[in-house]
């Protein structure tokens, strides 16, 4: 095992991390903003890789392709928002899980009706190709360097945007006293399309992003909805510094430990049993930092003391 | 074309409701075909109904009559949809099922009833074994059989250092034993993934720092697609041997130019001449507007054993009807077809090579892998 392979295994639970980011942020502000929980998220994430990859098919252009995975999920987030989630904010937990569970089943019939059943075509442009060389030697894949970068710069936009700019004023205070902020005059209808529509935006430019890396296909946003919403505990439910924190968290326990686990327990087991014994425990390790969190801190690492 | 594969998914749709593909005359059988139609393994099971149905619509005329349920690659659903089928439907033979877990919890039960299960794809080690049964036929393969064909094509190729990568799962597992029962070669690495898992980065690492000259992968379905893109565009160059299950046609053009070159083993290709195999090439493309997969081929494989066996005995006379089906004389799209004495088929699984063709994607076989090939279970069934 040698420093350059973990150097590039920590790049990789980065990018890992900064791809959760996009996806938590999305669902944390929905919960923490209207107290909603919003199962349909992921599909959202499936609108935007299944936008981009149609675009890019139809006009030769990638960047085209991404710019559309952002609009579209934003639009089908605005109009999934006026249409049916304005009606559940005065429900139950329950009737949400319900009915945007109901959401996810016709996203994905319906995406199998327009495309198909067969995964769609969608690869990362020939300029973003292929792999560059870090200082010590590294090799790492531009365009998984780039994801960082725009993970990045993304959060930094949505630190700025919430603790800095007028919106960011109203969505603090929408989470804390929702009441309050609209006797105020503040339009809440009007924001809460809007944060909806901005997560839809963010998951669809995460769709599209990891589609091109991995396979742009119906259901391929729901095992992504599980690991945010790990996240989003984890990192403290409605707090954008919290999906940040328990993204990277989350990121880099997974990669790490699917492959330092197995060498771990090679130590002192017969290398067959280690991998396997090693590879299972890895597929819980994220779990098991939750669960350790939410001992310590039951409201996540930046959550609201209720 | 597009739409033209919609309205005949939507034709068969509408005929599944109904229920019937009619019969008139000579001996009759009613099939009942659980596969998978919805969710993330779908085009699988479209391909086996697809292949099937066109069997059915070409050469069973007045001999059977199909139902097609969708399982959702769920078991419990599966097992609902079997007693659907067997007590409701009143189905003499049941078909169609992809997955082996799925298998695993139908074949058993159904086969208990008194009534025939023909598996064009689902080849569970433990019903070739200790767990077969006189009533169930595998029409496709053991699920070691293509790694095992891998292996010794990687000895045939001259590496000695594989690393080698399967899912965390029962037929993963079984994949990387049937890999190493035949590479005579080292083992560099041996790591199992998260079943479902899409983001390759941290084993492409460890490829790299691997002095491996050889990567065998079992990654079926999106899992494939996305390590084939991730590894092409990591700059590793250390050769990929998998088994077809990452190069069918259903796949190929989702993955694209990354796949091109790669050494895959399967039991068909639309290349093999002979004339079954050119008819239902043409006639599938004719039929559904794009190329059959090797799924399809079971599908349209096993639709005709159960023909020619229908053709020579009454499904209600079991063992006449059984041994019509061992016989298997039917004209295979694989060319000779034979079963062992577990039911399961001997036959030759060739190497292919990705190739590219106008703007399509597809296989060439270039070496044979493994020729009469049984499977290492045969010896456990007692039948």
């Amino acid at each position: 095992m040698t420093t350059t392979l973990i150097i590039e295994q920590v790049l990789n639970g980065l990018q890992f991390g900064v791809m959760l980011f996009l996806m938590a942020s999305g669902l944390t502000l929905v919960f923490g903003v209207m107290g909603l929980i919003n199962l349909a998220h992921g599909s959202l994430y499936m609108v935007g890789a299944f936008a981009c990859a149609a675009v890019a098919a139809a006009t030769g252009s990638y960047w085209l392709g991404l710019a559309a995975s952002l609009v579209v999920a934003a639009m089908a987030g605005a109009i999934v928002e006026l249409l049916i989630i304005r009606k559940l904010y005065s429900r139950g937990h329950l009737d949400q899980v319900l009915a945007t569970f109901a959401l996810i089943l016709v996203f994905s019939e319906g995406t199998r009706w327009l495309f198909g059943s067969f995964p769609l075509y969608l690869n990362v442009p020939e300029i973003l190709s292929g792999s560059v060389e870090l200082p010590g030697g590294i090799h790492y894949s531009l365009f998984r360097l780039l994801i960082i970068v725009t993970g990045a710069l993304i959060a930094l936009f949505l630190l700025a945007l919430i603790h800095k700019t007028r919106l960011g004023i109203q969505i603090r205070a929408g989470e804390s006293d929702r009441e309050m902020i609209s006797a105020l005059g503040v339009n809440i209808d009007r924001l809460y399309t809007i944060v909806f529509a901005l997560g839809a935006a963010l998951a669809g430019l995460a769709g599209a992003m990891v589609g091109s890396l991995q396979s742009v296909q119906v259901g391929m946003g729901e095992p992504v909805l599980i690991l945010a919403f790990v996240v989003i505990v984890i990192g403290g439910i409605g707090s954008i510094k919290g999906a940040l924190v328990g993204a990277v968290l989350v990121g880099l326990v997974d990669t790490l430990g699917r492959f330092l686990l197995p060498e771990l327990f090679a130590i002192f087991m017969d290398p067959a049993s280690a991998k396997a014994i090693g590879s299972a425990l890895a597929s819980m390790l994220i779990y098991m930092v939750m669960a350790g969190v939410l001992f310590f801190r039951p409201t996540g690492l930046f959550g609201l003391n209720a | 074309m597009k739409l033209k594969t919609i309205a005949l998914a939507a034709a068969f749709s509408v005929a599944t409701c109904l229920g019937t593909f009619a019969a008139s005359h000579g001996n009759k059988a009613k099939i009942g075909m659980i596969t998978t139609l919805s969710g993330g393994g779908a085009g699988l099971g479209i391909d086996v109904r697809d292949g099937f149905l066109l069997a059915v619509k070409k050469f069973g005329e007045g001999h059977v009559e199909v139902v097609v349920e969708d399982d959702q690659r769920k078991p419990d659903i599966a097992v609902q949809l079997a007693d659907k089928m067997i007590q409701s439907e009143k189905a003499d033979i049941l078909t169609g099922i992809i997955w082996s877990n799925l298998a695993m919890a139908v074949v058993p039960a159904t086969t208990a009833q008194g009534k025939f299960y023909l598996s064009p794809n689902a080849g569970p080690s433990a019903l070739a074994g200790k767990g077969c049964h006189q009533n169930y036929f595998n029409v496709a393969w053991q699920n070691d059989n293509l790694h095992e064909a891998a292996g010794a094509y990687a000895n045939d190729a001259g590496f000695k250092k594989s690393f080698i990568l399967a899912p965390n799962y029962p037929a993963g597992k079984d994949a990387l034993t049937g890999y190493k029962r035949f590479f005579e070669g080292e083992v560099a690495d041996e790591v199992y993934t998260q079943l479902g898992q899409k983001d390759y980065a941290a084993e492409i690492a460890q490829i790299r720092a691997s002095s491996a000259d050889s990567v065998f992968f079992f990654l079926p379905g999106g899992m494939g697609i996305a390590f084939m893109k991730q590894y092409a565009g990591s700059g590793v160059d250390i050769p990929l041997i998998g088994p077809a299950f990452s190069f069918d046609q259903g796949i190929l053009q989702a993955v694209g130019e990354a796949a091109m070159g790669v050494k895959n083993t399967s039991q068909w290709n639309k290349d093999i001449d002979n004339a079954a195999n050119n008819d239902f090439v043409a006639s599938f493309q004719a039929e559904y507007g794009r190329l059959p997969s090797l799924y399809a081929s079971q599908g349209y494989d096993t639709a005709n054993l159960i023909i020619s066996a229908l053709k020579k005995a009454a499904v209600s006379d079991a063992d006449a009807f059984r041994a019509a089906l061992k016989a298997a004389e039917f004209d295979s799209v694989r060319g000779d077809f034979k079963f062992g004495s577990n039911h399961h088929p001997v036959q030759d699984i060739y190497v292919r090579e990705v190739i590219k063709e106008g703007d399509v994607y597809t296989n060439k076989i270039i070496a044979t892998g493994l020729t009469n090939h049984s499977d290492a279970y045969a010896g456990d069934c007692k039948m």
